[in-house]
């Protein structure tokens, strides 16, 4: 098995900015909009390198988003950042209609999504994004697990031509991905092979996926570890191999089981292989202040949940 | 034949383009498509400086936004008179496997189009984008708008309205088709919106007006002065006080034709009304 470790915790929103300053420094076609959260999404270095390529929105996320796709018009590649919550449920229809049906190139870059946004609540902390932007037609939905990978998929997803959602959060987070795990949009990432179950994880909750498979080990059970960042267009083949070798899977991401990755990982499988299957997700509910730990635990996001449902599926096998 | 009975002629032509599109399907939008004829006339045929073949980036020509998508068929009308895609193409308004779908979209490819309208409020913040990425790119052309008056009533407007004005986006000309008429009655029935002209101004905006905005030679004016106080740091509006059902004479001074087609019957007089003078598609 191989061992990941932390090189040193970091948050996923610092990826995104420091891909965005590298962005800036390397594509002049890329620019950036904000609608009044600058720190919160890290973007200050990219406007102090580039402030012509920066605007400021204001308070006015249905503006930023049809500004941006008109940006496109002329060769920009805009990246409009703002939180996940209103970065999709409160501009649905622009995204619809202004981005997604008009097949433009906007990177849209979600910073605070799930319930690890914390103290600020409900209201904030989004657990239905992802089923959102995943049933746009032609648009790629991402969700990276670390600040590395966070990086590397903003720097991605600048060469990558069409609407993305990128997705990711607020606190700091182990950061245990290397430079030679790589990073391409659409494809899985096979963190370490085992016999007896799949795990497949997105986001914050790939860490703890890897947590649980070195407890589960000890217990002589042999979990494959799989982190999908794309979650839309879903790596099939990485998938299919492996669950037609363990024959059960868990699905474990920050969102509502409603519409997240887990949801779309069954719809593949009930077509193609089925096979048991248990999700680690919230459960069709808006989460509540509290710290990110106390949430994930909370609202079964964590190590432990993992292993639990690890537990049941494996009776179903 | 002076240039302005050539606009008259292609605007007589663009209003049987219309009628018998939306007669043809039995839907769409005649009503304001009407309306807004010596506008788009004006706009294609005398101030813009477009370029065909249709290119997507519009560099290094004016470029123009439909935020009221649903009058597409004076958009397809004259996009297709002024040679953007086949004239013939017309009869496939609204119909499956169409380019000319019910509301304008790029979707299907159709040239002339660069982003989809229909559902209201969003057109004129695409239209800033354009106009900070032409200021990007060094290009020195005018980004053009139109939006419907009833359409005001949708909240992105303000957000925009306050970013152009704001920020000082000043190679944007936005009109407004004030024909105080929306689905279920004059908008100052279903949500009076006050004096437009001082919300505007109160914006930040520099607002003209065209009180005979059917008429070509007014059009052009205030396009063309619009034009001329672009670069001062302010955005320009026109509000262009236009006749839904403009050229019909039952189609005149009633919300009714909005979106209706018009019968057999219907459709004769209204042709009668207005003699084909370039050639029906």
């Amino acid at each position: 098995m191989k061992q990941y470790t932390n090189q040193g915790s970091n948050d996923t929103r610092s990826g995104f900015g420091d891909g965005l300053t590298e962005l800036g420094r390397t594509n002049p076609n890329v620019v950036a909009l904000c609608a009044d959260l600058i720190g919160s999404l890290k973007m200050q270095n990219f406007i102090d390198e580039n402030p012509e390529r920066f605007f400021q929105i204001g308070i006015a996320e249905a503006n930023m988003i049809g500004i941006a796709a008109g940006l496109t018009i002329g060769g920009k590649i805009p990246f409009t950042g703002t939180f996940a919550n209103f970065s999709t449920g409160r501009v649905y229809d622009q995204i619809r209609q202004s981005i997604a049906y008009s097949g433009k190139n906007v990177k849209i870059c979600a910073s605070h999504a799930g319930v690890t946004l914390g103290e600020d609540g409900a209201t904030h902390q989004i657990l239905e994004d992802i089923g959102m932007m995943k049933m746009l037609p032609g648009m790629t939905v991402i969700n990276p697990c670390d600040y590395n990978q966070t990086k590397a998929a903003t720097l991605a997803i600048a060469d990558f031509n069409g609407p993305v959602y990128l997705r990711f959060g607020r606190p700091k987070v182990p950061n245990f991905t290397t430079p030679e795990i790589g990073f391409e949009v659409g494809k899985g990432i096979l963190l370490n092979p085992g016999t007896d179950v799949t795990i497949i994880a997105t986001g914050h909750l790939v860490w703890e996926a890897l947590k649980a498979s070195e407890e589960l080990e000890r217990k002589a059970i042999y979990a494959e570890v799989i982190n999908i960042h794309t979650i839309k267009p879903l790596d099939e083949d990485i998938i299919l191999k492996s669950v037609q070798k363990t024959g059960c899977l868990v699905c474990a991401e920050e969102h509502n089981y409603l519409g997240g990755m887990g949801e779309s990982i069954a719809g593949l499988l009930s077509l193609k292989s089925p096979c048991p299957i248990e999700f680690v997700a919230t459960q069709d509910t808006f989460g509540e202040s509290g710290t990110p730990a106390q949430l994930m635990s909370k609202y079964g996001l964590d190590k432990k949940a993992i292993m639990a449902k690890v537990a049941s599926v494996l009776k179903r096998k | 034949m002076s240039d302005i009975k050539i606009l008259h002629n292609i605007s007589t032509q663009v209003r049987r383009d219309i009628l018998r599109m939306v007669h043809k399907v039995n839907s769409g939008h005649p009503g304001g498509s009407l309306g807004c004829v010596e506008f788009f006339v004006s706009l294609y045929f005398s101030v813009m400086k477009t370029k065909i073949p249709f290119s997507m980036n519009g560099k290094n020509e004016d470029v123009f936004f439909l935020s009221n998508g649903h009058i597409s068929p004076v958009f397809y009308s004259v996009l297709a008179r002024k040679g953007y895609f086949p004239l013939e193409e017309l009869n496939t308004f609204r119909l499956i496997n169409s380019r000319l779908q019910g509301h304008p979209t790029t979707h299907e490819g159709l040239p002339g189009i660069r982003v989809a309208s229909g559902s209201l409020g969003q057109g004129l913040s695409v239209a800033i984008g354009s106009a900070l990425t032409k200021k990007l790119n060094n290009d020195p052309k005018t980004v053009f708008v139109l939006l419907g008056d009833g359409e005001l009533q949708e909240g992105q407007n303000w957000e925009a309205l306050m970013y152009a004005a704001g920020k000082g986006v000043d190679n944007i000309i936005a009109t407004i088709d004030l024909n105080g008429k929306q689905i279920d009655g004059s908008t100052n029935e279903v949500l009076p919106m006050g004096d437009i002209d001082q919300k505007l101004k109160a914006f930040g905006w520099e607002v003209l007006a065209v009180k005979e905005g059917n008429n070509i030679e007014k059009i052009i004016e205030a396009l063309k002065l619009a034009k001329d106080k672009l670069g001062q740091k302010k955005p320009i509006a026109i509000l262009l006080h236009t006749e839904m059902g403009n050229g019909v004479d039952f189609m005149m001074h009633t919300h009714a034709w909005h979106g209706k087609a018009p019968n057999d019957e219907q459709l004769k007089d209204a042709l009668a009304q207005n003699k084909e003078t370039l050639g029906d598609y």
